[in-house]
């Protein structure tokens, strides 16, 4: 291994009409780590994330996943190599039920282009039943997937997510329009099932305890840049990252 | 081509685009506040014309004063237009709002069919033509060409008020500001106060009756047959589509470059001359999907 | 299983009638003709997506099968599979550069297109006849020469063989892993790619199909007919095509035939009863299908079968 992480960036930059979204962001996530980013609206965050998932492109500077280079390539790709996303508003196929979901997000890891080969027959049913399990879903595979509250929807999109067996998941706001008493909960099962894939994880959190209690690591982005950097409540006792971050 | 018949292919060119561009614009408009592309737009433009030819007749068969020939076609257009879209709005399209949008074209195309086959109880399947105006209104020579007054004169004007009268009241209105805000986004605009039931009524009525207003106006230049309102049809949307969903600018420059592409198509290569308009729009379409003058707006993959 | 069964009664009521009333095998054959490029549209209405251009591959298979039949006066199969493949062929390379489009500006690309077609057809006419058209004569049929009785009943039988088979396929495709994913194109695209899935070559794949089945209406659709037009291409074409869609259900293979069939039906008997209004007596039928009836009358039909499964 060359000094990269799972996840690095090296120089990543994009600006857009005068904005900086991203300084000369200098990274690295090693496998195994719970990452929570936190920062305020603007801060840059979301922008990392989207491209480091192929969802932006950077002006300039490098992604690598895995030791690969997968600065630009496109979201297919980059899902392809091992890394999933959930969505802050739950990016599910609403007029499919729960079980099709995750069928049809199976069906892309044999890459399988069935025409005639019913789904059904191209995934392997267990390891869907399984990611079911693990996410609690199983009471609900057969209902709409429109149908289903808040939070069980980002439930099912980390789900389809997961299926895919990635290294590194990436979850934007997993908490978010979830009520409050039902936010432990869900972190709960999400952190759970991600141990017991062994998955690396990252999530962009505005909720502080969730933060607290969930991470293993904090990074804290103010206008594009990594403030802060390290244990989450070292990072927290920050000063800049007080005045800056969390806002009192 | 030697300058007289360039002379020609413009002003025809120009003349056609000021019909097409009335059309489209009323298309573009209805589109605007409801985001719904009416199909039966193209059954307003027969009517208008149909119906404008009903009343020249109706003129000179009651001996009523020639003069009336031209105002004529704008009563006509109006109330056709106005009563139409009343009640393809009241009927139909405001209880469309919230369907698939599947569902909301096919609803647009099954007033289309009923339009067409009324027309086509009404006014027969004889082709329908009365051109008094145009000759009423006579001939003028510029640089040793003969062109009709009406097609140099009166249909750029008409095209051209309607363009900056638009403009104008959209702008500068009050009425005309609320239009631009149901338009740019219903439930804000509602949430403003803006009676937006109304202001919609109120551009649809507008846009019908720019539609017929084409239909009308055409209808001294060209004989009426079933057919003709879906022939406009696909012809009026594929300038809507070429200039950009919504709006007017683009309507315009989409109209003018399909109306003198093709008249000079006629002179120079008449095979192409139906193929023009469609050839531009696949062109323009194929490079910028959204038309000439789309607003940016940023496209969620 | 109740469905098979409603399918072969069906089949058997259609073999019934046309032996029964010989004056009826036109209209069933253009009803199946058209149930079979309806049921490529409903493949691109399972995306989401509504093509109000899709006529234009009937008519490319039409005017294929016209051409082929004038210059090597070729077998009645042989101008099917043909004129099929032709259509499929249009269908894939149309498709590379259309599937980039959604919603309206796939709509109205290729509506563009069946028009330029339409124009070309109609103004080449040394070429392709003209507004008139082509007329092109009876081929043989399985390389037996058969007059025009026999010939009809035989194509009859053919025809609905192919709607059947046609059928199947399409419902297959459906419950396929393509056509799961078609599916999801409509409900979240973005999703279908975060997946490692391109959306785009799943697309493709509906929209050559859809093709093909309208090809396949349209070949049958000239060869019953002897005679091709433009009008086989006009932008109204594709938008019976989907009303026949709406109107007989979306959601089944057997929708686009009911829909076929009924509306066949209705421009027959409103022929007969008001002079030819038949559009007036459809646009109203259709304006209260959407309201009441949005599903179509496969999806009453399903209802009774199915109680409790949404399509």
């Amino acid at each position: 291994m060359s000094g990269y992480g799972l996840l690095s960036t090296r120089g990543l930059s994009l600006s857009f009409g005068g904005v900086v979204a991203a300084d000369a962001i200098d990274f690295d996530l090693q496998p195994g780590e719970r990452l929570a980013v936190v920062g305020q609206n603007g801060a840059g965050k979301t922008t990392f994330i989207n491209i480091c998932t192929g969802y932006l492109k950077p002006t300039s500077g490098t992604v690598l996943f895995d030791a690969v280079d997968i600065t630009g390539h496109t979201p297919r790709a980059i899902t392809r190599r091992g890394v999933g996303r959930s969505f802050q508003l739950p990016q599910v196929f609403t007029e499919h039920t729960v079980r099709e979901c995750l069928m049809l997000a199976a069906s892309s890891v044999k890459q399988k282009h069935g025409f005639f080969l019913p789904l059904a027959q191209a995934v392997d049913a267990h390891e869907v039943d399984a990611t079911l399990d693990l996410l609690q879903l199983s009471a609900r595979a057969h209902d709409l997937a429109g149908s289903l509250p808040e939070g069980q929807r980002k439930l099912l999109d980390v789900a389809m997510a997961l299926v895919l067996r990635p290294k590194l998941m990436i979850m934007d706001e997993p908490t978010s329009g979830v009520s409050t008493d039902e936010k432990h909960g869900l972190m709960e099962v999400l952190m759970r099932a991600l141990d017991e894939r062994q998955v690396t994880s990252i999530f962009v959190e505005h909720d502080i305890d969730i933060v607290r209690r969930y991470a293993t690591r904090l990074c804290a982005w103010i206008a594009g840049r990594i403030a802060a950097d390290g244990a989450p409540e070292e990072v927290l006792r920050d000063p800049i990252v007080v005045k800056n971050v969390i806002g009192e | 081509m030697n300058s007289s018949l360039f002379a020609l292919a413009l002003m025809d060119g120009v003349s056609y685009a000021a019909l097409l561009f009335l059309v489209a614009l009323g298309l573009t408009l209805i589109f605007g506040v409801m985001r719904i592309l009416n199909i039966a737009h193209g059954s307003l433009y027969a009517w208008g014309g149909y119906f404008a030819a009903t009343l020249g007749m109706g003129i000179t068969h009651f001996g009523l004063s020639p003069l009336l020939g031209l105002p004529a076609l704008f009563v006509a257009a109006i109330v056709i237009g106005v009563f139409l879209a009343t009640v393809l709005e009241f009927a139909l399209l405001r209880r469309i709002l919230d369907k698939d949008p599947i569902l909301q074209l096919l609803v647009t195309f099954a007033a289309f069919m009923v339009l067409e086959d009324l027309q086509r109880m009404i006014w027969g399947v004889q082709p329908v033509f009365v051109s008094d105006v145009v000759t009423q209104l006579g001939t003028l020579s510029v640089a040793g060409v003969t062109y009709t007054r009406y097609q140099l004169l009166v249909l750029p004007a008409v095209a051209v008020l309607a363009f900056f009268g638009l403009r104008w009241f959209l702008g500068r209105t009050a009425l005309g500001r609320q239009v631009t805000a149901v338009t740019h986004h219903r439930e804000v605009a509602t949430a403003m106060g803006v009676n937006t039931g109304r202001v919609t009524w109120l551009t649809i009525a507008v846009g019908g009756a720019l539609g017929a207003l084409g239909g009308a106006l055409a209808s001294p230049t060209t004989s009426f047959t079933p057919g003709i309102g879906a022939e406009m049809m696909v012809l009026s949307f594929a300038v809507v589509a070429t200039g950009g969903l919504g709006q007017i600018g683009g309507a315009a420059l989409a109209a003018l470059m399909i109306g003198l592409t093709r008249s000079f198509a006629v002179y120079l290569m008449p095979e192409v001359e139906v193929l023009v308009p469609y050839l531009i729009m696949v062109g323009v379409l194929l490079v910028r999907p959204e038309g000439l003058f789309s607003t940016a707006a940023t496209r969620r993959i | 299983m109740r469905l098979r069964l409603l399918i072969a009664v069906l089949a058997a009521a259609v073999l019934g009638l046309a032996f029964t009333f010989p004056w009826l095998k036109t209209p069933i054959l253009l009803a199946l003709a058209n149930g079979l490029a309806v049921s490529g549209v409903i493949v691109l209405i399972r995306a989401g997506q509504v093509s109000f251009g899709n006529a234009m591959f009937a008519c490319l298979a039409g005017y294929s099968a016209a051409f082929l039949a004038r210059a090597w006066h070729l077998d009645a199969l042989l101008l099917i599979a043909l004129s099929c493949l032709f259509a499929a062929l249009a269908g894939a390379v149309i498709g590379l550069f259309i599937v980039r489009y959604r919603g309206i500006f796939f709509g109205m690309l290729n509506l563009a297109l069946s028009m330029v077609l339409f124009s070309v057809l109609g103004k080449f006419g040394g070429l392709t006849g003209g507004t008139d058209g082509l007329r092109f004569d009876r081929p043989t049929l399985g390389f037996v020469h058969l007059e025009r009785e026999p010939f009809e009943t035989a194509l009859l039988v053919l025809a609905l063989g192919l709607s059947i088979i046609a059928g199947w396929v399409v419902q297959r495709y459906f419950a396929s892993v393509s056509g799961q994913a078609l599916a999801a194109i409509k409900t979240n695209e973005t999703r279908l790619e975060y997946l490692g899935i391109s959306a785009k070559r799943v697309f493709w794949g509906g929209y050559v199909l859809a093709a093909t089945l309208c090809g396949l209406g349209g070949s049958l659709f000239a060869l019953t007919q002897g005679l091709v037009t433009p009008e086989m291409g006009y932008w109204v074409r594709s938008g019976e095509l989907v009303f026949i869609a709406i109107l007989g259900g979306s959601g089944h293979a057997l929708g686009a035939f009911i829909g076929a069939f009924l509306f066949e039906f209705m421009k027959l008997y409103t022929a007969a009863l008001l002079t030819g209004a038949w559009q007036l007596v459809m646009g109203l039928v259709l304006l209260v299908m959407v309201f009441v009836a949005p599903t179509g009358v496969f999806g009453m039909i399903e209802r009774r079968l199915r109680p409790g499964r949404s399509a």
